[in-house]
């Protein structure tokens, strides 16, 4: 289904969700009221949202919206900016993530992320997968580890590719490979959410497309949120869809809604390409 | 449908590495704080071990003396301490006979030693001023000898401490500021030595360093940033510079010393041979800095010169090169702060006789303040070791001096483009 | 007339054909009715340039010509033929006589000085005639030359420019020169060490005790010249001890500095921390003789070690490495820092502590520019020298305890080149070797550790 920018988008057929009432879904995570100061600048006003457990929600809007800021919210990444304050109230499985009960380290854990430049670390594909269970202690034998690196890779859709050079450098695969790599990396530590920051803006469209099959293929096991600024890819990879403005959050729903029938006259005008 | 449910991150086991990681944060984060306060600690101590040994030598104990001229054994005259040989004459008539003469009169058999060369020198400077003197009997107070002195601040042998102790007791011990220490040059005596002589050549030194080292460096840094093409000879070039940089300075004290002093006949020990050895290792650091300067001159300022027409040559001396100046100058203090603490290599041409007297000019003998204070540490009168730690406490002053106007300049003058 | 007077009377030369090249610029410009290509300035400093500097080169180049033709006629006169022939004595007389003619003193210890001193003067009168009058003939001729093309077309400016070009140049080509000049005085003076003594045995001999004979009448010199005794001590104090204090202590405030530290402390901290490297080494090795010296000595026997030295290695590397601190942090800061943020944001986002982070990817990623900084510390560690001179000892011991005193290259180096020593004895001759060898190992490191950096260093796009 081709698609320009001056009319409206229709939804993949794949991206549908599966027929279930609505209410029968309980948020995995969910933000009220959500806003991060950087300085004296307030970046983000005021998000509410849900993110369901088994489906893939995209945040969409013009570059500079806040879309990112907010998913690095809900991992708490925001506090490795010195100069970033966060208000309101996150929650993952209905705890406070900013409580000081919240273990941030065990958050990180169950909350993954994928970055828009892949950053595999300077060590073997092994060891880069092997990373995060190694610190969190998942693993009781070399075996065991061997096994989850291997699980993890094959999940990633790269286990193929690489299983006969796990010990050669993460940094010499193609982008595409590398970007796999790093889902690799998120899904060892077996986490319940992962966080997607662009994750196909820095490759070819054909490396983009295996991605977006990963990340349909990943729906059923972890919560997706998905940051992009390609409307298409959008429509293509989720089930519910945010758009983003100036900060602000505009309008949130299912996707096929928010592409065929915006109930705000900003997100039509973004959707037809209007600006952004 | 989501994975392993979170229980696994609340069960015992999980928890107890999660404390025992953050333990492990914890003492990482200390180690680093504790790695740099103890660096500091170090630093805090040596400057306060300096301090507290040097503080001494700045002061000097005194006492009365009075002197019978008449009755002493002087053939100097008032008139001779009037003409243009009175110094001459001064140093000829044994006033240091004189003074334990009346030291023994006045403080017992005991006393021979009581009174050091500063106090010969002391009494010099004054009947030089009113050589009437000669006339009268003349009460002054003069500094304390050497045993005395080191008696007095604590720590000498037995029979010196009693004689400071009867000298409190009657009221006729006084401490002074010690004007000698910087007025003077080194001097067998401890008590008579000061620092101006080294003052004096540093500063000559110096002088000749950066005469060299300075138009050397900049003209260098120009050509290598503005002018050079890309070939071997300029990577030649680059190398050398940023090899000689790293070049320990006691090579370059060789140097000087194959070169300047047995090639070319240099006077040896002189302040033109030393500017011209600390030259040699102050120029990489100035080129260094200044290369940095000039390139971050933006490039808009030189294409809108080049624009109206003005030559290369006059886009670099009249835009480019007043606009990296500060940075220039920044770096070059910094390299003249480095060359001033050189010791090593001026020890190799020579400069560490015994220079009694401030050099006239750069190709006289002299000694700078860092070879100084080595001569000095190599004594072993134990009166040397304040004089020595006072030395350094000056030596000190002037890095801070030194360091603190780069600081200044770069603040106040160094553009952000 | 001496070279002294005919630099003055170039100078005066040059002046004056700036002036009239000057004035004659102006007075074309004034006549003339197109206008002049360069301005006035420019063609009087071209016709001063090219008074001055050909000549004043020349100058330069007849001096120590001039030195050797004194020399020569000196010695093939009468007083000069009745000489000794031992060089030594005979340097030293002339040495005399020489400062005699220059009026510096009155009377030397050997008689034949005072003989010697009018020849010398006469001499060098002669020849400095000689060069002083060519040279000053040059700079005419070339003022005359110069001031001719002054004319509206010439290009003045070009000309001068060409000059200012050639200075840069040779400002430029001065770091050549040094690092030329350092490698072949060492070089030419340690060949002549090693014709006196093997440099076999010098490179791996055991045993260093210098002795050289003082008088030609001495039976040879009975001293062995081996080096190894002063590498190891060089070595064991400035690459293991100094680097036991250093290293961890300057690694961790890096990484403190620049991972921990809020910005307002950084700002503090850092400059306090450049402190250390801003202080004299003779004030560390006063420090180190007087307050640390005594201390370990003191804790030595304390703990049992009748063998400690107030002059031990300990207290000698313990203050170097102190020194060094500075160093090694500004060299692990900078490469930590030169890792991507996004290395550091991947890993935290996996759950990883700042600790982890640091220690399991940023320093395997930094490594081989720390590495490098290792070693270039180890350079400055080595070739230092006040702090062994005073700190350390001269007894060339070979001995693994800490507490005894061992002596370095450095220390050597300023112990044999002490007292008057007449310049080509084997002592001084041996000083020299010694830094060949010293420059030749900071060089080697050095080199190793640009190329560890430039091979292993990922490149981050």
């Amino acid at each position: 289904m081709t698609a320009n920018h001056s009319t409206v988008t229709l939804p993949d057929p794949r991206s549908e969700e599966a027929q279930e009432p609505p209410s029968a879904r309980v948020a995995k995570m969910s933000t009220d009221d959500v806003s991060v100061f950087y300085g004296e600048k307030q970046a983000l006003k005021d998000v509410s949202i849900e993110i369901y457990d088994d489906l893939v929600t995209a945040f969409i809007g013009p570059s500079g919206c806040g879309k990112s800021t907010f998913l690095r919210c809900l991992n708490r990444m925001n506090d490795t900016i010195p100069s970033a304050r966060v208000t309101g109230r996150i929650e993952l499985d209905g705890e406070d993530v900013m409580s000081s009960s919240m273990d941030v380290v065990q958050l990180r854990a169950r909350v993954g992320m994928v970055f828009q430049k892949p950053n595999p670390f300077p060590k073997s594909i092994f060891e880069n997968v092997a990373y995060g269970p190694r610190i969190h202690g998942l693993s009781t034998s070399k075996a065991e580890l061997e096994q989850i690196v291997e699980k993890s890779l094959k999940r990633a859709g790269l286990w193929e590719e690489v299983k006969d050079r796990l010990q050669e450098s993460g940094t010499a695969l193609s982008g595409g490979q590398q970007q796999r790599l790093c889902i690799a990396r998120a899904i060892a530590v077996d986490p319940e959410v992962i966080l997607m920051d662009e994750p196909c803006s820095a490759l070819d469209p054909i490396a983009t497309a295996k991605i977006e099959e990963l990340i349909h293929e990943l729906r059923g096991r972890y919560a997706i949120a998905i940051v992009t600024h390609n409307m298409q890819q959008a429509a293509r990879v989720s089930q519910r869809t945010a758009f983003f403005h100036l900060g602000e959050l505009v309008e949130y729903g299912k996707t096929s809604e928010i592409f065929t029938n915006p109930r705000q006259q900003r997100t039509t005008d973004y959707i037809t390409g209007r600006y952004g | 449908m989501s994975s392993a449910a979170p229980s696994r991150w609340s069960d015992a086991a999980m928890q107890k590495r999660l404390r025992r990681r953050y333990r492990s944060e914890r003492l990482f984060r200390s180690a680093g704080l504790a790695a740099i306060l103890l660096s500091i600690l170090f630093l805090a101590f040596l400057l306060f071990s300096m301090a507290s040994r040097g503080l001494g030598g700045f002061s000097h104990f005194e006492a009365p003396l009075t002197i019978d001229f008449a009755k002493s054994d002087t053939f100097l005259e008032p008139q001779q301490l009037r003409g243009p040989d009175a110094a001459q004459a001064a140093a000829s008539a044994d006033l240091e006979g004189v003074i334990a003469q009346a030291a023994i009169a006045q403080y017992g058999a005991t006393a021979e030693e009581m009174f050091g060369d500063a106090a010969t020198l002391h009494l010099t400077r004054d009947l030089l001023a009113d050589p009437d003197m000669l006339q009268r009997q003349a009460e002054i107070w003069l500094p304390l000898g050497s045993r005395l002195d080191v008696a007095a601040k604590g720590g000498g042998d037995e029979r010196s401490e009693r004689l400071v102790a009867s000298l409190r007791d009657k009221g006729e011990l006084k401490r002074t500021f010690n004007t000698d220490f910087l007025r003077a040059s080194d001097s067998t005596d401890p008590t008579a030595v000061g620092v101006w002589g080294a003052l004096k050549g540093t500063f000559l030194t110096m002088l000749v360093t950066m005469a060299l080292a300075f138009p050397i460096g900049v003209l260098a840094a120009i050509y290598l940033e503005e002018f050079a093409p890309r070939n071997r000879w300029t990577d030649m070039i680059e190398v050398s510079i940023n090899n000689l940089a790293a070049v320990p300075s006691i090579i370059f004290g060789l140097l000087g010393l194959a070169v300047f002093l047995n090639v070319m006949n240099l006077p040896r020990s002189a302040p033109l041979v030393g500017g011209m050895t600390l030259a040699l290792i102050t120029m990489p650091v100035i080129v260094i800095a200044g290369r940095n300067a000039i390139k971050s001159v933006p490039p808009s300022i030189r294409d809108a010169a080049l624009g109206v027409g003005a030559s290369k040559m006059q886009v670099t001396f009249h835009h480019v090169l007043p606009l990296a100046l500060p940075g220039i100058l920044t770096g070059t203090i910094i390299g003249m702060a480095r060359a001033l603490g050189e010791t090593a290599p001026l020890l190799m041409i020579g400069m560490r006789a015994f220079i009694a007297a401030p050099p006239g000019g750069i190709t006289d003998p002299a000694t700078v303040l860092p070879v100084q204070i080595f001569l000095w540490s190599d004594e072993v009168d134990r009166a040397f070791v304040e004089k020595t730690s006072a030395a350094i406490i000056v030596l000190l002053l002037f890095m801070l001096l030194m360091n603190g106007l780069a600081i200044y300049l770069r603040n106040r003058f160094e553009r952000r483009w | 007339m001496s070279l002294g007077l005919a630099f003055v009377a170039i100078l005066a030369i040059a002046l004056a054909a700036a002036w009239l090249g000057y004035a004659r610029a102006r007075r074309l410009r004034a006549a003339a009715e197109s206008r002049l290509h360069s301005l006035p300035v420019y063609h009087g400093a071209h016709a001063a340039l090219w008074a001055a500097i050909p000549a004043l080169l020349l100058v330069a180049a007849w001096a120590p010509m001039q030195a050797r033709l004194v020399n020569q006629s000196v010695l093939s006169s009468p007083e000069g033929r009745a000489l000794p022939d031992f060089d030594m004595q005979r340097d030293s007389i002339l040495g005399e006589a020489r400062e005699i003619a220059h009026g510096d003193r009155e009377q030397g210890f050997n008689p034949e000085s005072a003989a010697l001193a009018p020849r010398i003067r006469d001499a060098e009168t002669g020849y400095a005639l000689i060069g002083g009058s060519i040279a000053i003939v040059v700079a005419l001729g070339a003022a005359g030359l110069a001031l001719r093309q002054t004319r509206l077309q010439f290009r003045a400016r070009t000309a001068v420019e060409r000059w200012v070009m050639g200075l840069l140049l040779a400002a430029s080509l001065i770091a050549i020169l040094t690092t030329l000049g350092i490698l072949l005085s060492l070089m030419f003076e340690s060949l002549r060490f090693f014709r006196l003594y093997p440099i076999g045995d010098f490179l791996f001999g055991t045993t260093w005790s210098p002795q050289t004979a003082i008088r030609a009448d001495q039976a040879g010199s009975s001293g062995s010249f081996g080096s190894i005794p002063l590498m190891w001590g060089t070595f064991f104090i400035g690459a293991i001890i100094a680097m036991i204090v250093a290293v961890p202590l300057g690694l961790m405030s890096a990484i403190y500095l620049t991972q921990y530290a809020p910005s307002r402390l950084r700002a503090w901290l850092k400059p306090i921390l450049e402190i250390l490297a801003g202080v004299p080494t003779v004030v560390y090795g006063y420090f180190a003789a007087l307050t640390v010296a005594p201390a370990v000595r003191d804790f030595g026997i304390a703990i049992g070690i009748s063998s400690a030295s107030s002059e031990s290695a300990l207290a000698a590397g313990a203050v170097m490495g102190i020194m060094i601190i500075p160093f090694v942090s500004s060299m692990a800061d900078d490469s930590i820092a030169a890792v991507p943020q996004a290395m550091r944001d991947g890993s935290l986002a996996m759950g990883a502590t700042k600790s982890e982070t640091i220690r399991k990817v940023l320093l395997p990623a930094a490594l081989p520019g720390v590495m490098g900084g290792i070693l270039l510390a180890v350079s400055r560690a080595i070739g230092e020298t006040m702090i062994v001179v005073m700190a350390a000892g001269l007894a060339a011991n070979l001995t693994a305890n800490p507490f005894e005193s061992v002596t370095t290259v450095t220390t050597q180096i300023v112990q044999l080149l002490t007292g008057d020593q007449e310049f080509d004895s084997a002592k001084t001759l041996a000083a020299f070797a010694l830094g060949l060898a010293l420059f030749l190992i900071t060089l080697l490191l050095n080199l190793i550790a640009l190329r560890i950096v430039r091979k292993y260093q990922e490149q981050y796009e």
